[in-house]
């Protein structure tokens, strides 16, 4: 071989190494920089094993995948569940308002969607061993069920401040046969226990797939959990086209990790007249103390900055110097220092608007729900509802400490759906603590609680 | 720190380290555990016990591939105030004989140096700030004299624009190579090793541990056909571990908890903890001469241990 004919085929191996690395990356981001795989080594032949089975079993339905999962939704989960309109809010905001019932699946909140189907896709591909990390608790009970309805072993990693705050769900986890691993570090929530599942997998990696809880996480958990969600979204579709004859003009759904909220929103990215509002948790303060290295709130597509967290480049509450800062929110489902990134890239195209309510305005949603509709919904979809009333509300009360109404008022539009993501049985002690210490519009007299 | 040899026939300070004091010790701390000040002292003994490298850890609040002792570590130089800033002062000041490596997290490395984060103070979204950048830290860290860096939650996949930073500034960027790394992707990662290949020698976390594991030999097996420097490291407390490990092929062993535990178990006393730090290391580094002696004396078909 002479030395030109030895270049070419030089220089056509690496075009050829180049091509593969655009494929790759054209996977494994959001746009250029969003996603990725930033793990440790041990971790990325098992996320590449993954990505193979996402490949093989959800995206090309091999062995009819994607028809049991379906069917064991129906079955077992109870889908599809209800697109409902929503009277009193109607009339009180003046246009239609349509709630997607997300709380009615089993479990009580969307998070069957994702467990379910990454438990089925364990199955499928020979693991023997679940793990979760959990923070409200919601996702480790719905792991928990679908590992039981599975036969699957199943451990949870839960920190120990949200094991105190969330006892029933801890308790509904064992009475499905799971672990609870209780996690001590730092302020023991959801960050911690993501920290401690992932040091688990790096541990078990070979026999055990590691569900995780939204759509945050190394590629490809972020696709892999979305596809699983989309269902609310394919759902919506149908059933809005049905009831109203035509697509919303928005739709709206709160956003934690955001698995509810790119659940509710796949199916309409590409239909640009359909407005996408995530909505994030306020807290109490949308400012960060450096200092104590503490955001009183989790309003990560608003106020944070880009870096990676769990495996993913994504937008971040974080100090300058790079260390995450710890979140919170009354709601336990909305309370984490990151979010996904596929969410961060349609921020940041434009096509997702972040905006937030604060503890205040998301319990008044929640009461406000429970009281006009009769549906008691979990504080993490209360925010969902705490910005539909600043957006749409009659509230020309600044009067009452209420936020003016929204810029976005006028192009919430005159048909709205909002994913109620889950009900609020789990919070009722939360409720109750927090609207014991407030002036709330919206909440009954909580008084007759007292013993 | 001192300009360590640079005419050799090496890649890099880091390989020649290795090489040139076969089999060569590396020890970790974390840095600012308990303080900046402690840290100076403790390199300072590590680099007197005979340590041929040194990783000094930089914080970062979410250490995910660290065991419960370096966690603690951690947190104990985060309540400090540890600052990258502050890291890479006491870096200026040290002059030790061993190169010296940067061990942290990717995010570290892309905040160091960008424009301060926005506060959404008026409630509304807050401006994004440009994407962060790898490059002042690399740039910062080569001023400093540091010859390398390892970032345990970077895989060579997403290695690119950091592997590039650290080419142009003369760093070596340490893989490292895990039980579970093979076939193709074991290759890659080893054709482009630079410094030493980092091999883990087990599944999970760091920690000290009792034994040397079968994933370790395996590994070492594995790994013999490439030839480049490897070092092995998660789990080694012991001079018998060093021993057993250069026996079975490495160019060196990495400790870490080991070394973490003793500053943990004297807290404020410095001295006493220093004293200790150097003794462990001398141990640690007779231990893995013994391996290399047994190689050169019965070790018939045992491959030649390099000597410069
Ligand atoms: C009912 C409900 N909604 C929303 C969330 C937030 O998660 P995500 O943002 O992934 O939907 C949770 C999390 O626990 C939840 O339980």
């Amino acid at each position: 071989m002479s030395t030109g004919d030895h270049e070419r085929t030089h220089e056509s191996n690496r075009e050829r190494e180049r091509e593969r690395e655009r494929e790759r990356n054209a996977d494994a981001t959001f746009g250029d920089d969003y996603g990725g795989q930033y793990v440790p080594e041990a971790l990325m032949p098992a996320l590449q094993e993954l990505e193979d089975a996402y490949e093989r079993y959800v995206l090309e339905n091999e062995d009819g995948f994607m028809d049991e999962f379906h069917e064991r939704m129906r079955d077992f989960g109870g889908r599809p569940t209800p697109l409902q309109r929503a009277d009193r809010l109607s009339e009180r905001y003046d246009r239609e308002i349509y709630l997607k019932r997300e709380d009615l699946l089993h479990g009580g909140a969307h998070k069957l969607n994702n467990a379910l189907g990454q438990v089925l896709l364990a199955k499928y591909m020979g693991k023997e061993r679940i793990i979760a990390e959990t923070g409200a608790g919601q996702h480790g009970t719905a792991t928990a069920m679908a590992a039981a309805h599975l036969d699957m072993p199943c451990e949870i990693y839960m920190g120990r401040t949200d094991i105190n705050r969330q006892r029933p769900n801890v308790y509904r986890m064992r009475m499905n046969g799971a672990e609870v691993n209780p996690v001590t570090a730092g302020s023991g929530t959801l960050k911690e226990a993501i920290n401690e599942t992932m040091r688990d997998w790096a541990t078990t990696v070979e026999h055990t797939h590691y569900v995780i809880g939204s759509i945050v996480g190394p590629h490809p958990f972020p696709k892999l959990v979305r596809d699983f969600q989309s269902v609310i979204g394919d759902e919506i579709r149908e059933q809005i086209r049905e009831e109203a004859g035509r697509l919303p003009d928005s739709v709206v759904a709160c956003a934690g990790g955001g698995s509810n909220t790119m659940g509710t929103f796949h199916a309409f990215v590409r239909d640009d007249d359909v407005d996408l509002y995530a909505v994030e948790a306020g807290g109490s303060s949308l400012e960060i103390d450096a200092e104590e290295g503490l955001a009183p709130n989790s309003a990560t597509l608003s106020t944070g900055t880009d870096g990676v967290l769990h495996g993913a480049m994504t937008k971040l509450l974080q100090s300058e110097e790079g260390q995450i800062v710890e979140s919170h929110s009354v709601s336990a489902g909305l309370d984490y220092a990151g979010v996904g990134p596929e969410l961060a890239h349609l921020v940041e195209t434009g096509r997702v608007t972040p905006v937030n309510v604060d503890d205040d305005a998301a319990l008044n949603g929640f009461h406000r729900l429970s009281n006009l509709e009769g549906i008691i919904p979990a504080l993490e979809s209360s925010h969902a509802l705490g910005y539909l009333e600043r957006a749409a509300g009659t509230a020309a009360d600044t009067s009452s400490g209420q936020r003016p109404r929204d810029e976005h008022t006028d192009e919430l539009g005159d048909l709205v759906v909002v994913n109620v993501s889950g009900r609020g049985d789990k919070d009722l002690e939360t409720v109750l603590e927090e609207t014991e210490k407030r002036d709330l519009e919206a909440a009954p007299d909580v008084e007759v609680f007292d013993a | 720190m001192s300009d360590a040899v640079t005419e050799n026939e090496y890649d890099s300070d880091v390989e020649a380290a290795i090489r040139e004091n076969h089999p060569a010790l590396i020890t970790y701390i974390t840095a600012g555990d308990p303080s900046l000040e402690d840290t100076k002292e403790y390199v300072e003994a590590l680099d007197r016990g005979g340590s041929d490298l040194i990783e000094l850890g930089l914080p970062f609040s979410e250490p995910i591939a660290e065991g419960p002792t370096i966690q603690a570590a951690i947190n104990r130089a985060l309540a400090a105030g540890t600052t990258p800033e502050g890291f890479f002062e006491l870096v200026d000041d040290l002059e030790t004989e061993a190169p010296l490596l940067v061990m942290t997290y990717y995010n570290m490395i892309l905040q160091y140096g960008g424009s301060e984060a926005p506060r959404a103070s008026d409630g509304r979204a807050a401006k994004p700030r440009d994407k962060p950048e790898v490059r002042p830290f690399v740039e910062r860290a080569a001023g400093a004299g540091l010859s390398g860096i390892i970032v345990p939650d970077l895989p060579a996949e997403e290695a690119g624009p950091l592997r590039a930073a650290c080419d142009d500034h003369g760093l070596d960027l340490v893989f490292i190579i895990a039980p579970t790394t093979e076939g193709q992707r074991l290759d890659d990662i080893m054709s482009q090793v630079s410094g030493f290949a980092y091999v883990q020698a087990r599944l999970g976390t760091t920690g000290a541990r009792a034994n040397v594991s079968s994933a370790t030999h395996e590994s070492l097996a594995r790994l013999e056909e490439y030839d480049v420097p490897k070092a092995v490291g998660f789990g080694v407390s012991e001079g018998d571990h060093a021993a057993e490990i250069v026996e079975a092929g490495a160019d060196g062993v990495i400790v870490g908890s080991a070394l973490v535990d003793i500053i943990a178990e004297h807290g404020s006393d410095t001295g006493a903890a220093a004293e200790r730090l150097e003794a462990k290391a001398a141990e640690l580094k007779r231990g893995a001469r013994r391996g290399a002696d047994s190689l050169t004396v019965d070790g018939e078909d045992a491959p030649e241990p390099e000597q410069p």
